[in-house]
């Protein structure tokens, strides 16, 4: 009960500061309305090309775990601010759970990345997307587990470096192959075999083709399980990082 | 209040490939009986912060034990936490949000309900002279407004033991006496214990009633600022006489208050104890003698004057 009161806290205290900013809602909202709007007709001409029978069905998913992973890879960033000002020792010495801390911020970030993925989704129905409720709930909830992980990740490298200097290259360094690997705009069943054996080997690629595949629809599949096993080993790893890097005493 | 007994901090340094180990704090006693306001004093880098972290369990130590308000700070670290209040030298708010907010949202951290977290930080904001602030962003405030809002949100809880970590560091003069008179409230009119650390010497001497001396994490002294102070020989008192043929006499009367009196051209220096109350009877017996003066300088002695007598070298040398 404490535990969750204090997340709450922490959690209302974040999206007081972020709904202040109108710059951070306009910018949050319109990512994915840009991503739909300008890349999707490109894709458009060539979804008959990898088998998609629909364009949006196709794009739609990826662009969710997109957001999920990139939107969240940059939450770190808040932390080192809020750390320069004072504000995480100030909360670190009150009584509140450590653990509560960082699940506060991380609430933010998921519930930022829900009404992103809501105005995605919503939008590539309008568009001419279809899938069933059931997918979308599903697809939506691995992006959100999956958007906590890297959310925690982020949180923990910041509060590990507190340095924006050392930040941004890990996460660029982390960033290119996820997303060339991923096959979140392309699908990685267009290129060369070896390509494909490598991405095998990304997490990310897993989880975008579970999303994939509750949108169209194929639950019942290996990749499916593939992809829900992967989206809850990263979010119980990234989760313990985060928890023991807030909950260290030197932090 | 507080009893440390060998606090160790030891941090790993890397140079090139080389480790090399920092004793930050060494084999640290310290005592503060309640009601008490001690002033840790010593020069950047000396451990004054480190010791503060630990004591406010933001650290665990490497070695040694410490009690803080009846509970030991790595065992009862949330009894700790729940009994103290903690000013740090870094700030405590965000600078984009709502200076009410934050002291709520502190309070609220430590158990309080939003009505008293509420209650309590107007009261603060009225005391502590915030009146009018509480939706000002903390980033739009002065230096002096922030620091009163730090040492706000330090005491939301009413804590009966508070640690200020340089309270007064980058504050202009009046904003810093401003503060000063905040600071002595802590104890005068709420009773609590106060462990402030500074390296002014003067604010240490005015807020504390004993001041403990810290440098190379090790503490070198520990006595009220009127003892520590009559260790050194004395205020600088620095005359400038008008009239180079009355120097030779103008030594003299000061050589029957002052010791170690030297001459300098025109200027006339010596070690007075206690200036304040040599002085007037001083210039009354220069003036019978009719003698002069151009100017007259008095300096306390300073830190670096007590840092020469009890660690036997100045703070320059490092």
């Amino acid at each position: 009960m404490t535990f969750l009161r204090e997340s709450y806290i922490v959690f209302r205290r974040q999206m007081r500061m972020n709904l202040r900013n109108p710059a951070w809602v306009i910018i949050g909202m319109l990512q994915p309305v840009l991503y739909l709007f300008l890349f999707g007709p490109l894709l458009k001409p060539l979804a008959d090309q990898f088998g998609a029978d629909n364009a949006y069905t196709f794009f739609v998913p990826g662009l969710l775990v997109q957001l999920g992973i990139f939107g969240a890879f940059f939450a770190g960033f808040s932390l080192i601010a809020e750390w320069r000002d004072g504000v995480i020792e100030a909360e670190r010495v009150t009584p509140a759970s450590r653990t509560a801390l960082l699940v506060g911020r991380l609430m933010r970030d998921v519930s930022q990345l829900f009404v992103q993925a809501l105005i995605l989704v919503g939008l590539g129905y309008v568009l001419g997307m279809r899938a069933s409720w059931r997918g979308v709930v599903l697809g939506i909830s691995l992006t959100l587990l999956l958007g906590a992980a890297c959310a925690a990740a982020s949180n923990a490298l910041a509060l590990s470096t507190k340095s924006e200097d050392v930040m941004a290259p890990v996460i660029n360094m982390v960033m290119m192959p996820v997303l060339l690997l991923s096959g979140i705009l392309l699908p990685m069943t267009l290129g060369p075999t070896w390509l494909i054996r490598a991405s095998d080997f990304m997490p990310t690629r897993w989880v975008v083709d579970a999303v994939r595949g509750s949108f169209d629809g194929t639950f019942a599949s290996s990749a499916m399980l593939w992809g829900i096993a992967w989206t809850l080993v990263l979010f119980t790893g990234a989760l313990w990082w985060g928890t023991s890097t807030f909950r260290k005493e030197n932090a | 209040m507080i009893h440390a007994r060998g606090l160790v901090q030891t941090f790993e340094t890397k140079q090139g490939r080389t480790k090399t180990e920092v004793r930050a704090v060494d084999d640290v006693d310290l005592d503060v009986a309640e009601g008490e306001v001690v002033g840790f004093l010593g020069p950047n880098g000396a451990g004054k912060t480190t010791t503060l972290r630990m004591l406010t369990t933001l650290l665990r130590p490497t070695a040694g034990t410490a009690t803080v308000a009846g509970y030991d700070v790595v065992r009862e670290a949330e009894q700790v936490r729940r009994s103290i209040g903690y000013v740090s030298q870094s700030g405590s708010t965000g600078g984009t949000a709502r200076a009410g907010d934050e002291v709520m949202d502190h309070g609220m951290l430590y158990g309080m309900s939003s009505e008293d977290a509420r209650r309590r930080g107007r009261e603060l904001f009225d005391q502590l002279e915030l009146d009018g602030l509480w939706d000002r962003q903390p980033k739009s405030m002065s230096g002096g407004q922030r620091r009163r809002l730090d040492i706000a949100m330090g005491l939301i809880h009413e804590p009966s033991l508070v640690f200020l970590d340089e309270p007064t560091t980058g504050l202009d003069p009046q904003a810093r006496a401003n503060l000063w008179t905040h600071i002595a409230d802590l104890r005068d009119r709420r009773g609590a214990t106060v462990l402030l650390t500074t390296h002014y010497l003067d604010e240490a001497d005015h807020l504390s009633d004993r001041i403990v001396v810290i440098d190379h994490g090790k503490i070198v002294a520990s006595d009220t600022p009127d003892n520590l102070k009559a260790q050194v020989s004395g205020d600088l008192v620095d005359l400038e006489v008008a009239d180079a043929a009355h120097v030779a006499t103008a030594a003299e009367r000061l050589g029957t208050v002052a010791s170690d009196v030297e001459v300098d051209v025109q200027h006339v220096r010596g070690r007075v104890q206690r200036a304040g109350v040599v002085i007037p009877g001083l210039l009354r017996d220069l003036d019978q003698a009719g003698i002069t003066l151009t100017s007259i300088e008095v300096r306390r002695p300073t830190l670096d004057d007590v840092f020469l007598t009890v660690t036997g070298r100045s703070l320059r040398d490092g």
